[in-house]
């Protein structure tokens, strides 16, 4: 463990010990900064915040939004909300599936890539949707999300 | 009081009763699963569910409060069509193995299925593919048969304070699991047991090692030894229906030789040893300017794991003294062994225990092989004794009474109440007492380490000079204490107490992970009343008026604290990692 | 800044701001206008003034409700009716100031109704002509103002019902007229706000608490997160006077994480709040004295279930606890504590200002006020639209959102979310309140409002809607963890064609158990999608059906 992340980890740890109902917010900041929840940076927090870290674990599996392992560059999230199943969501994971050869819930190989669902950002009104990192793709379809996997440089935000 | 009707019956309750409180008390019964007497509800399996008033709504029993003129419902058809409905689900999610199940005969759920009359589950059974964590070789977890009633989690975390065990995941992959899937042997596990204890099923069982001892009984080339924790003789008798707290010492020994024991020792005579060598170090440290004080007792392993783990920082407050059970082990394969003319590769010791952390105990580093040999070679539980009698086809209700084999079997009360919270102390204090005066007290009984306080204190007049002690049990109950203890030791100041003692499990010994299922704070004090009552009818009543020990000392030993003592019962400590991975 | 007083904002309200002088464009910045492309198109018109030189200026708006025709552009030129713009471009843009400009109409292209069209706004004259069905109290700043423009909101009239509140009414005053304008909990139960209010200021307890429940969960609901964007201080108004009647010095928003531009707007109003003495110690200059801080969810549906929000608040897994005790007796940290939706409190500067009685009117019988729905699926007009209670579901529907989106007719309106039901079409002319929902088998929930048309599969829907509640289920209890897993594969068995007879009997018996004995509206709720398509479409699972099989 670099220098750098115990540093980082004191920081998030420091401004959050002191306040109430702020076990979510400080693994919030930890997965802002790496992506995921590394476990070593869970220890050093538990330690800082005096939870237990079977109290960390039990809370990072419960909640969805954790991840515990390095999801790669592009998280790749295909919304399942009931607007965008109608209008064909199921239909667009299997084409990021097919295109990016991996499973929702998986990284691809070369770390480019993770795929998961999400269920509803409320953008209902322009379904399907799809995010890409922070980038937020509306009524998308099968045809304009390969294209916009196959280009992985972020383009101006909005339609594919 | 609050007036309510419990399927038409009046019934008067104090606030804040729950409903299954009151259904208790004028003899309705109302099932249960994920509820258990010890502990608080968790209200997760949804068999206790009740009617209030006509409403279509069912409330939980074993949570919902009385109130002023409620009208409860506890049977009609509805009500039991969804209690077998929401009992049809848990089974479908349970693997269908009762026959070879460390619980069979003595789980809640198959209690709950025979009762309902369930005959056929008709949904697809859904069990896991999860492993077994027999890691710790103490305990045994089997997440396929957990049902997820979060007693284990609740005794683990609350109670305990050791936070190993937890839940992860969610929704129907919830399951027990050590923070973030590490084995139980990586996590904070201290392998008190206390999970096995309240698991309402087979996911939490103590590791059965009872195998082992009878190919070893079967032997004729091996000299098996027994020896009986003082907690044991007054709980063995619940798995054969004898009233709670009967003490079974006599009966015990003599099932233990007709299952093949070559010799039948008693770990109470172990507990008197202890109380010699410990008594000794507290009275040097006592009387010794500079001295360490408080003095901690460590005879309890999974305390001992826990103080290494969380709280290494007290190590130098820790007695050295290994725990009465180790005591007798080392003591069977060198003195015994030497006056009998045993060959100690070929005796073979076994120690029955309430307690799941004396399997580990006796592995727990080099210094427990300290007769050339591991000095005890298995310990087993209540509840394996227990089967092994049942086993062996030994009426245990018929069987006559026998003595031990008294070179390491003849014991005290001082001995005996090991078993109970605060036993240790007031043995402890009876010896130390005469160490320090040259005679016993008046009255041998100290009132203040007794009961079920989870923290308990008191002081000690002896020969002018005050000795302050503390009593506790439930691992919980352990910060405070150590917390009044540093800021004294921080500041400088004198310290609070002059001797602790500590238990890992509420209650004591009698509690312990190991001893039959359903306990309770009554079962407790009832066991332990066995217990005072062993020591009240005893012979002698304090561990250095016991003959047998003074034998051992003046043949053997030489000085309590010599160099043999120290060899063979004295043992040292040093952190650990509270995670291994 | 400077901290405002009672009388700052007295004066204010005595001498309203003169209507600007030169155009306002107004482009729509939710999240929906921004994932259709709203920036090029915000860029687009102030890169064309700047160099055309015409004096207007070029604003950022939250969200008017027409989801579908995002990104939406309204052009207010002084002394003439605003025009409202659908699904422009960056060129389209362009070519609007270009008219401007040249002095020129206003391009006939790509119209949509401008917000005057599309409803009446809370406060604010009737207009001639016809009466839009929508009445927005909860949305009257969405897609009016800039949300994160303090000034833009207290020029319409905000935090006056906090100075109303806070220099004359007591806290008990409050609690009468939220009695007398009846207002229900708008996050699905329905229960009394007053009730709520009095019961958790009632409690005794070290401290008391409020929560604002941003853990809009449903899918296809997504009402609290454009007031969140839109108008946050309608919001935090609401919280502030909340806070006020049961006595609390701390509040907290509970917001899904998945929600960023919300969390991002929430908290830029509270840093002005705290900057204009509205928030803080000392509320404009009285003794009152609040706080108020944000605190994410982390993606778990059953969070947004009390005692569950509650559970996640303190560092827990978000898993339900029995009432009673409730949380407004026992709550947070067991103090009281009371939770309440984001639409709710978006409502209460409303009644504070213009009055109970004016509220009590709107609706119908026990239902009192509006109602923000999102209607998806398969209408022309997805977006939100805000009703009075009593409105039917046909006029919504067809009335307001267009009808089917093709030449297929409607099957059904699902409303709840996932502990909701179906409504076939021909039912649609049910007035929408609590009651009447809930006769039908189905509830008012927060507001999400599926279209199905006949393309739409009833038994693949009823399994999706199944499945979200499975993945969902916080796993406790095991009525709902198993219970739910079990009646899946059960339907799922049906969904492919290889369902029995018994097996609908199977689904009817795991359903009465799991709303039985659940311990949350989760479990207790998740049969109801089945249930009610079975109630009104149940030849289409009969037709499932492996036929000549038992």
């Amino acid at each position: 463990m670099s220098p750098t992340q115990t540093e980082e980890v004191a920081l998030i740890a420091k401004r959050w010990k002191n306040k109430r109902g702020t076990l979510i917010m400080a693994l919030h900041g930890l997965q802002d900064r790496y992506g995921y929840v590394p476990r070593d940076a869970a220890m050093q927090l538990g330690e800082a915040m005096d939870v237990p870290l079977a109290r960390i674990y039990e809370v990072l599996t419960f909640y969805n939004y954790f991840r515990l392992e390095s999801p790669g560059k592009h998280v790749v999230s295909v919304c399942l909300g009931t607007a965008c199943y109608l209008k064909g969501a199921p239909q667009l994971l299997e084409q990021a599936s097919k295109e990016l050869g991996i499973k929702a819930g998986e990284t691809s190989a070369d770390g480019e890539h993770h795929l998961q669902v999400v269920r509803c950002v409320g953008c209902c009104g322009l379904a399907p949707v799809v995010t890409v990192n922070e980038e937020l793709l509306a009524k998308v379809t099968p045809e304009t999300l390969a294209a916009h996997l196959k280009a992985p440089v972020a383009t101006e935000n909005g339609k594919a | 009081m609050i007036l309510a009707t419990i399927n038409g019956l009046p019934v008067e309750v104090p606030a804040g009763s729950t409903v299954l409180q009151a259904a208790r008390q004028v003899a309705v019964h109302i099932p249960t699963l994920c509820k258990h007497p010890d502990l608080d509800a968790t209200a997760a399996c949804g068999i206790c569910i009740v009617r209030v008033g006509g409403s279509n709504k069912m409330l939980r029993a074993c949570c919902t409060p009385v109130e002023s003129g409620m009208d409860i419902t506890t049977e009609d058809p509805e009500i039991i069509h969804v209690r077998r409905t929401v009992l049809e689900m848990i089974m479908s999610k349970h693997p269908n193995e009762c026959l070879t199940c460390g619980r069979n005969q003595n789980c809640e759920l198959q209690t709950l299925a025979a009762d309902f009359g369930i005959r056929n589950v008709d949904l697809d059974n859904i069990v896991p593919d999860l492993p077994l964590d027999d890691t710790t070789k103490a305990i045994v977890l089997d997440p396929r048969k957990c049902i997820t009633c979060g007693r284990c989690i609740q005794v683990c975390q609350q109670i305990q304070d050791v936070w190993a065990l937890s839940f992860v995941e969610r929704g129907i992959d919830t399951r027990i699991a050590p923070a973030g899937d590490i084995t139980l042997a990586e996590s904070p596990c201290v392998r008190c047991g206390q999970c096995s204890a309240h698991c309402p099923t087979g996911a939490i069982v103590e590791y059965d090692n009872t195998q082992e001892v009878w190919d070893n009984l079967l032997d004729p080339d091996m000299f098996c030894v027994a020896q009986l924790a003082p907690a044991v003789r007054v709980a063995i008798g619940e798995a054969f229906g004898f009233p709670v707290g009967t003490n079974l010492t006599g009966k015990s020994y003599a099932a233990l030789r007709r299952m093949g024991f070559n010799a039948v020792f008693d770990t109470n005579f172990g507990a008197d040893l202890t109380i010699m060598e410990e008594a000794t170090e507290f009275v040097k440290r006592y009387t010794t300017e500079g001295s360490v004080l408080p003095l901690i007792t460590t005879c309890c392993p999974s305390w001992v794991d826990f103080m290494e783990k969380f709280h290494s920082d007290m190590i130098p407050n820790f007695s050295s003294c290994k725990s009465p059970q180790a005591m007798v082990g080392a003591l069977a394969k060198t003195y015994y062994a030497e006056k009998m003319g045993l060959d100690p590769a070929k005796v073979y010791v076994v120690s029955f225990m309430p307690c799941t952390a004396k399997k580990f105990e006796i592995i727990r580093s080099k210094e427990m092989a300290s007769s050339g040999q591991w000095d005890v070679d298995a310990s087993l539980t209540t509840r394996e004794l227990a089967r092994m009698i049942k086993q062996s086809g030994i009426n245990f209700h018929a069987v006559k009474e026998e003595q031990p084999d008294q070179m390491l079997g003849a014991y005290t009360g001082a001995g005996t109440i090991f078993g109970a919270t605060g036993g240790v102390m007031e043995a402890a204090l009876r010896t130390a007492y005469n160490f320090i005066t040259g005679s016993n007290p008046t009255r041998v009984e100290f009132q203040a380490t007794r009961g079920l306080e989870g923290i308990k204190e008191g002081s000690v007049n002896i020969a002018g000079n005050e000795v302050r002690f503390a009593v506790a049990h439930g691992l919980g109950n352990v910060e405070t204490l150590l917390t009044r203890v540093r800021e004294a030791r921080d500041a400088g100041t004198e310290p609070p107490y002059h001797f602790i003692e500590v238990m890992a499990c509420d209650g004591g010994c009698v509690g312990g992970g190991g001893q039959p299922y359903g306990v309770t704070d009554g079962l407790r004090a009832k066991r332990a009343a066995g217990l005072y009552q062993d020591d009240q009818s005893g012979l002698w009543r304090c561990s250095h008026d016991n003959p047998y020990i003074q034998a051992v000392y003046r043949d053997f030993l030489g000085e309590p604290g010599g160099e043999k003592s120290h060899h063979l019962l004295h043992t040292s400590y040093t952190a650990r990692p509270t995670y291994k991975r | 800044m400077a901290r405002l007083t009672i009388a700052d904002l007295q004066a204010r309200a005595a001498a309203p701001k003169p209507a600007p002088d030169k155009p306002v464009i107004r482009v729509g910045m939710s999240t929906c206008g921004l994932a259709a492309g709203a920036e090029p198109v915000f860029n687009a018109l102030t890169e064309e003034a700047a160099a055309r030189k015409v004096e207007l200026r070029v604003a950022r708006t939250g969200c008017a409700g027409m989801c579908s025709m995002e990104p939406l552009v309204e052009v207010q030129v002084p002394g003439q009716a605003a025009v409202m713009f659908g699904e422009v471009t960056p060129e389209f843009a362009r070519s609007i100031i270009a008219a401007m400009a040249a002095g020129k109409p206003l391009p006939a292209e790509s119209r949509a109704p401008s917000i005057a069209q599309l409803a009446r706004i809370a406060g604010e004259p009737v207009g001639t002509g016809d009466e839009p069905i929508q009445y927005r109290i909860v949305m009257r700043n969405c897609g009016v103002i800039d949300p994160e423009e303090i000034d833009e909101y207290m020029d319409r009239g905000g935090y006056q019902s906090l100075a109303k509140v806070l220099s004359t009414m007591s806290p008990e005053d409050v609690i009468e007229e939220m009695k007398t304008a009846g207002l229900r909990g708008r996050g699905g139960a329905g229960f009394p706000a007053w009730l709520k209010w009095k019961l958790t200021r009632e409690s005794v307890g070290d401290e008391h608490i409020i929560v604002c429940n941003g853990d809009e969960g449903d899918p296809g609901a997504y009402m609290d997160r454009s007031v969140l964007e839109g108008d946050p201080h309608a919001v935090l108004e609401g919280m502030l006077i909340g806070g006020y009647v049961i006595g609390a010095k701390q509040g907290y928003f509970y917001i899904r994480a998945e929600y960023p531009l919300a969390i991002q707007r929430i908290e830029k109003a509270l840093r002005q709040a705290r900057a204009n003495g509205l928030l803080g110690n000392n509320i404009l200059g009285t003794d009152f004295s609040f706080n108020v801080e944000v605190r994410l969810g982390a993606g778990a549906f059953v969070c947004g279930e009390e005692t569950a929000l509650i559970a996640s608040l303190e560092g827990k897994r978000g898993t339900p606890t029995p009432r009673p005790p409730y949380p407004s007796v026992k709550g947070l940290w067991g103090q009281p504590t009371m939770i309440n939706n984001v639409e709710s409190l978006a409502n209460i500067s409303q009644i504070m200002l213009h009055g109970a009685e004016w509220f009590s009117k709107i609706g119908v019988g026990r239902s009192s006020g509006t109602k923000v729905f999102a209607v998806t699926g398969q209408v022309k007009h997805a977006g939100l639209v805000e009703i009075p209670m009593g409105v039917t579901l046909r006029q919504v529907v067809e009335g307001i959102c267009g009808g089917s989106a093709s030449d297929t007719p409607i099957k059904a309106v699902q409303t709840g979310g996932p502990s909701g039901g179906l409504i076939p079409a021909s039912e649609l002319d049910t007035p929408i309140t609590y009651e009447d929902l809930i006769k039908l088998g189905s509830f008012m929930g927060s507001g999400g409002m599926i279209v199905m048309d006949e393309n739409d599969d009833i038994v693949e829907l009823s399994k999706f809607y199944l499945k979200f509640c499975v993945e969902e289920s916080c796993g406790k209890c095991a009525p709902c963890r198993i219970g739910g897993t079990q009646m899946l594969r059960v339907l799922t068995k049906i969904a492919d064609g290889n369902g029995t007879e018994a097996d609908i009997a199977t689904i009817r018996r795991l359903a009465r158990a799991m709303q039985k004995a659940s311990l949350c509206g989760l479990g207790q709720g998740a049969p109801n999608p089945v249930l009610s398509a079975l109630r009104y479409f149940e030849p289409e699972f009969r037709g499932r059906l492996a036929s000549g099989k038992n």
